[in-house]
């Protein structure tokens, strides 16, 4: 029997290590969908996210201080509480973190970052940055500026993954 | 559908005058053509409600965490920093679909004869040819503007963009707002909800808002517009389900009610070819025995 004691107290303390990381990680309620589909309904099991906001890119953890922020296009990085990282590109939206801990991540389109096609992305930004070139008013312009400017953030996300 | 009118008419049952065998199989046709249009208009909308049903599950989430905000800053529509209203009232083209449009306008006029009361300045976005139809006889000079052609196919977060962007480029700066619309429950049941909105004034206005760290006015902006789009975008969802399924039972109780009739018809079709052969037959019974009698 004494040998069994140790070991049976190395099992506690895991598991007491678990429990404790399991009640800091409940705190955050995440919630992540656009339009299509809903990729995080109310998750308890994320321990990270990070976003990338017209202000800057910013990390959400638990208990993170209430905040909005509006989404450019990017890729989002969502750290399970096992440690395994998802990766989206997300193409525009809005972030709310509330002061219950809750998050809402709205994307108005966002694909997991492995679905999107380098060559199809680089075809995208030469033609936006055609548009760009050719266009007359400045309602024009500024549409593909934003084009180009997505079409870029996405060519990036693919080839260095940020 | 312009059967629908004469389905109500009981022509079978004439008190006088009578009916030939010819009038009753006419009947008898036109009221079977009419099932089988309404059958297939059931058939349509219950394909259709299938894919909107499944799609609107999938937006379920996105729609109910863009409110998640303002009932955390707790964004209140108090009466003295409220003075343009805008009631965004989602319905579509296209009727026979019970109450589903009508509870809508209903739930509209409602609103304005209640806003009367408080002296607000009070404008409509009708979404659909329907709410307009309705409303623009007596509200006409409340109609900001309209649109149609929403929601004949899936209804797409294009097409919210599109009504947010007329919305705010229309140079009405509202204050605070409310989309109604009709949330699908159950194939046969959906309530008429109101969904508020605020301005970005409002929003920084909110109880809470204090809480929130690192805000700017352009932030804010943004924040607001997209939720905007984001709420027209989850009620229109949420109004094309329930009205594809009050249009497939609608249609639905058509069709029964046509199939009783046709039962109707065909009895009493039956009874009159009976009748006019018992009356042949009477007629050349009598008739040769009246032969009979005279050798």
């Amino acid at each position: 029997m004494s040998f069994i004691r140790p070991l049976l107290k190395i099992r506690n303390a895991q598991s007491q290590i678990r429990l404790l990381t399991r009640s800091m990680a409940t705190d955050m309620s995440f919630t992540f969908a656009s339009p299509a589909e809903v990729l995080y309904n109310q998750a308890k099991n994320v321990k990270q996210v990070d976003v990338p906001s017209l202000s800057g890119s910013f990390g959400i953890l638990a208990n993170h201080v209430p905040t909005l922020a509006v989404l450019k296009p990017g890729v989002v990085n969502v750290t399970e509480n096992d440690g395994s990282v998802k990766r989206f590109f997300v193409s525009s939206g809005s972030v709310t973190v509330n002061a219950d801990s809750s998050v809402q991540l709205l994307a108005e389109e966002a694909f997991p970052l492995e679905k999107l096609d380098l060559k199809a992305a680089q075809e995208q930004l030469a033609e936006a940055q055609r548009s760009l070139a050719s266009a007359g008013s400045d309602v024009q312009k500024a549409e593909a500026q934003i084009a180009v400017e997505t079409a870029e953030a996405v060519v990036r996300a693919i080839q260095t993954g940020i | 559908m312009f059967g629908a009118v004469s389905l109500m008419t009981p022509v079978y049952t004439q008190a006088r005058g009578y009916a030939t065998l010819k009038d009753i199989s006419r009947r008898l046709k036109s009221v079977k053509n009419i099932q089988k249009i309404t059958k297939s208009m059931k058939m349509v909308s219950a394909a259709k409600y299938a894919k909107a049903e499944k799609d609107l599950k999938a937006t379920r989430p996105y729609g109910q965490a863009t409110t998640v905000f303002n009932e955390q800053a707790e964004v209140e529509a108090q009466q003295e920093n409220v003075k343009k209203h805008l009631i965004v009232a989602v319905t579509s083209d296209r009727g026979l679909c019970g109450a589903i449009h009508s509870s809508i306008v209903k739930a509209v006029k409602a609103l304005l004869s209640d806003e009367k009361a408080q002296n607000l300045d009070t404008k409509i976005v009708c979404i659909g040819d329907k709410s307009k139809s309705m409303l623009q006889r007596v509200y006409s000079n409340n109609i900001l503007f309209s649109v149609n052609d929403i929601g004949k196919k899936n209804v797409s977060f294009l097409d919210a963009s599109v009504i947010a962007n007329e919305i705010l480029n229309s140079g009405y700066e509202f204050d605070s707002g409310e989309i109604l619309y009709n949330k699908f429950k159950t194939v046969i049941s959906y309530t008429t909800t109101k969904q508020p909105f605020f301005s970005t004034s409002l929003l920084t206005n909110a109880k809470n808002i204090g809480l929130y760290d690192s805000l700017d006015a352009e932030t804010l902006k943004c924040y607001q517009e997209y939720q905007l789009v984001s709420m027209l975008f989850y009620s229109l969802k949420e109004n094309s389900t329930s009205e594809l399924s009050a249009r497939m039972s609608a249609m639905d109780n058509a069709s029964k009610n046509a199939g009783e009739m046709i039962g109707k018809l065909t009895l009493y079709y039956n009874r009159t070819r009976q009748a006019v052969i018992t009356r042949e037959l009477i007629e050349i019974i009598s008739g040769a025995s009246a032969l009979d009698a005279k050798e």
